[in-house]
């Protein structure tokens, strides 16, 4: 079991949870993820690891609530103990100094581009950090991003906080000026990752994204986290999650994503119905 | 005394409403039954029978005692050598194996070894075992076994009652391997069956830590040189699963069996939406194979609700490699073979969704490397099977997670770890390994038997170097 010592709401229906886990929380680099029960009934959930504490023996997770399982997931409360909690998992983001860096966070994205930001930063790089949101009161990490980045940039789709835009936009314009830019890190919706791909790629500048697709064991075993990569399958969970985003196939990770939309409703709708009886089966 | 030519028939669920539902296929025998099979056993003085088992037990013994209703003494003459005979007793392949060899087969049907293995084991289960606690030495040798298979729970028990301290790291939040996620429920009960089992090595002083990767949370060197172990075992199986390399295979609704499955056992898709896990089946389903593996994955999509399930395999009939136990139960279930047929393409709609699987027919040619008739295209012989699922069950290999991050582990051409067939030794000192991780997918029996072998070279080794300090 492991303790949710700190339980902090940081837009609505985004949560951060600070989790007891020492032997996670000693092994843990950036760009790794965990995955974690709620309870016997519950799905395996992937979620990256927004932030370690090695002294205290703790890990952070940033989640947005998105359907059934993640809703569940936000009803626990600080004290309250995760039935399972298995990582790190995952290949760690290759980090070195590059020279310039952009780090591109998209929506609840940012939280896992945080780590691999400030471990890039720590290496000696100037990092520029890119971060987007539908509207202000949804971004999150600002702070913590400002940090760790030489330069921070904020956009929002209704222009509640920064520039009215797409991320790409300012992406664009920093490969457009006299900075040499060695590397771009974005993580984000896939459609944004689709994008941030097609926007560096004239310019050969080397990309990274981390992709989610659907996952079970997150250990190799099932072959459900597969994606299409330069023309090969990859195991997103052991042979990733990050990919050079200039080879990754974008329409099938969306397509697969999709697979279980008419479950999704029906857990939903299950979970709904048994809170207003007093949730009988999802107590324990 | 004339007897039967014939086993006396295992009680078990109508086809027509098992294909329905999850419970057990097999009833099991009543006492009735159990003598009268055992009756049928000759007590041959040679017990050829034994030297198809691979680990031997003294099945004329343990039958005797059935006979004479000694079931206590029975299930001891079994543990000897067998510590999981409830499982055993209900997968091994023993056409293959003991039954094989059973002098009544030259004439007739063997005798059934396996279900009389599976009777005693399941009466002694049912009377409750009395399992005594280890009382271990303040300086106990610590073991640490990687997976929680048959190999690793084989290991595990042996060391524990020589009193050594085990500890089993699984990857995933329950133990018990291939048992808990692939094997489905209606082959072999999870609850009653495989956690009782497992249970009753935590009564015996095993530790078990689940949601613990090796590789990951700890590596092999970590475990010895930072967590005090005197040896490790590896028994992590054969669990990555191949796909079949054809156009469509990332279409939605393709599946690896080791997927489908998991979805299913582990995480109890068949309760969803109760349980959270969804799995996706729709109205015709077909399995790529002709082994187990395939064999539970078109049964499991019946159980489903799936209301057609093939089965298509590139051989015929004679070469299906699955339990004879298991095409039977599944052709009475009315599980549709496609034999002599192989996959080409998997076919898709606009929104990325399969709609059917391009096959072609296969003729058998000359004798290939395995001495199986080679199976050869017929061309011009395309056709589309519509379907909305694909399972694809062609076989595992072996997760480089553990071979990849342990220093001086050697592996063979395939990945697997090359270990001595009867001590597990690797080239690593104090790192044994064995089970499928080691042979390739194989057998729940051979993993024990490889996990039982492993143990007495550990304790040989552990003496050593205990003497030496
Ligand atoms: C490596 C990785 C890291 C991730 N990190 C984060 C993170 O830091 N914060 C965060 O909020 N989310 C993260 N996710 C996504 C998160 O796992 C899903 O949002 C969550 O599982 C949705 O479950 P649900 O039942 O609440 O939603 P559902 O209603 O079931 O699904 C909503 C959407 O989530 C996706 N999803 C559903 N089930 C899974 C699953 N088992 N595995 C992966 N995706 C799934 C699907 O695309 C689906 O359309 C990550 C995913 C992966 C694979
Ligand atoms: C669907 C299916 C049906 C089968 N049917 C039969 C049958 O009827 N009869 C029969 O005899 N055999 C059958 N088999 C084969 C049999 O189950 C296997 O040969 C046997 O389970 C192998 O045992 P093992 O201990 O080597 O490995 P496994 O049972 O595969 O167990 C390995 C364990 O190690 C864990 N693990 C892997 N990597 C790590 C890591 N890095 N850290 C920690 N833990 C790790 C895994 O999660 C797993 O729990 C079947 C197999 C399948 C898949
Ligand atoms: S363990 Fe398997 S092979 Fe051995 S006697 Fe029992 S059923 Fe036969
Ligand atoms: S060979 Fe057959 S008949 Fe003979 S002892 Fe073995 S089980 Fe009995
Ligand atoms: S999640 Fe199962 S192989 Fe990646």
């Amino acid at each position: 079991m492991y303790k949710i010592l700190v339980k902090q709401q940081l837009a609505p229906s985004v949560q951060l949870f600070e989790v007891e886990a020492p032997l996670i929380a000693k092994k843990a680099k950036p760009g790794q993820f965990v995955i974690l029960r709620v309870n016997d009934h519950g799905e395996r959930i992937p979620l990256t690891i927004a932030d370690f504490n090695r002294e205290k023996g703790s890990v952070t997770l940033i989640f947005q609530e998105v359907g059934a399982s993640t809703l569940e997931l936000g009803r626990l409360q600080q004290g309250e103990f995760l039935l399972d909690l298995v990582g790190p998992l995952g290949k760690p983001t290759h980090i070195e100094k590059f020279g310039t860096v952009v780090c591109v966070g998209g929506g609840i994205g940012i939280a896992p581009v945080y780590p691999i930001a400030r471990g890039l930063k720590e290496a000696g790089n100037e990092v520029i950090s890119i971060i987007g949101a539908r509207s202000e009161e949804i971004l999150i990490y600002e702070e913590e991003m400002a940090a760790v980045s030489d330069q921070l940039i904020i956009t929002t789709d209704d222009g509640s906080k920064g520039i009215k835009a797409l991320v790409t936009q300012p992406l664009k314009e920093l490969l457009d000026s006299d900075k040499t830019i060695s590397l771009v890190v974005a993580i984000g919706p896939v459609i944004m990752m689709k994008f941030v791909a097609e926007t560096t790629r004239p310019y050969g500048v080397p990309t990274v994204v981390s992709l989610n697709p659907i996952m079970v064991d997150g250990t190799g075993m099932c072959g459900g986290c597969r994606v299409s990569v330069g023309q090969e399958n990859k195991f997103a969970c052991v042979d990733g999650p990050e990919f050079d985003a200039h080879k990754v196939d974008f329409e099938s990770l969306m397509a697969r994503q999709r697979m279980y939309k008419p479950h999704e409703k029906q857990h939903s709708e299950h979970i709904a119905g048994k809170r207003e009886e007093g949730c009988k089966c999802h107590s324990h | 005394m004339s007897l039967s030519l014939n086993k006396n028939p295992m009680p078990e669920q109508e086809p027509k409403i098992r294909a329905k539902n999850f419970s057990e296929v097999s009833l099991g025998y009543t006492e009735e039954l159990a003598k009268a099979e055992a009756a049928r056993c000759l007590q041959c003085k040679t017990a050829p029978c034994r030297k198809g088992c691979p680990v031997q037990i003294d099945i004329p013994a343990f039958i005797k005692e059935i006979k004479e209703g000694n079931m206590d003494e029975a299930i001891a003459k079994i543990k000897e050598v067998n510590s999981l005979p409830a499982v055993c007793g209900r997968v091994c392949p023993q056409e293959e194996q003991c039954e094989k060899y059973c002098v009544l087969a030259k004439r007739g049907e063997a005798v059934g070894i396996g279900r009389l293995e599976r009777y005693v084991a399941d009466t002694a289960r049912n009377k409750g075992e009395e399992i005594i606690a280890i009382d271990y030495a303040p300086d106990a040798q610590k073991v640490a076994v990687i997976g929680s298979g048959p190999a690793g729970l084989a290991v595990a028990g042996d060391l524990a009652k020589k009193g050594y301290k085990v500890t089993i790291f699984e990857a995933l939040h329950l133990p018990g391997g291939v048992l808990m996620y692939g094997i489905p429920e209606f082959r072999l009960p999870k609850d009653e069956v495989v956690q009782v089992e497992i249970n009753n090595l935590r009564k015996l002083g095993v530790e078990i830590v689940v949601n613990a990767v090796i590789g990951s949370t700890f590596t092999v060197d970590e475990l010895m040189e930072e967590e005090g172990f005197d040896a490790v075992f590896i028994g992590t199986g054969a669990g990555l699963p191949y796909f079949m390399g054809v156009p469509g295979e990332n279409l939605n609704g393709v599946y690896s069996a080791n997927e489908f499955l998991t979805r299913c056992n582990l995480m109890k898709a068949y309760r969803f939406p109760e349980c959270g896990t969804p799995i996706h089946v729709g109205k015709k389903v077909a399995v790529v194979g002709g082994g187990n593996v395939a064999m539970d994955g078109a049964r499991t999509a019946l159980r489903l609700g799936a209301d057609r399930s093939y089965i298509v395999y590139r051989r015929s009939e004679a070469e299906l490699p699955a339990r004879l136990e298991e095409i039977h139960h599944a052709k009475e279930e009315g599980i549709d073979f496609q034999f002599l047929t192989a996959p080409t393409a998997v076919i898709g709609n606009k929104e990325g969704w399969v709609t059917g699987l391009q096959c072609v027919r296969m003729e058998l040619g000359e004798p290939d490397a395995s001495g199986r008739r080679r199976p050869i295209e017929i061309p011009n012989s395309e056709f589309v099977l519509e379907v909305d699922t694909v399972i694809i069950a062609i076989g595992q290999g072996p997760n480089p997670l553990v071979q990849s991050t342990t220093k001086g582990l050697e592996t063979n051409k395939k990945g697997n770890i090359a270990a001595h067939e009867e001590t597990g030794v690797t080239s690593k000192p104090g790192v044994f390994a064995g089970g499928d991780i080691v042979t390739g997918a194989a057998t729940v029996i051979l993993a024990m038997g490889a996990g039982k072998k492993a143990a007495a070279a550990i304790d040989s080794y552990l003496q050593e170097k205990k003497a030496k300090q």
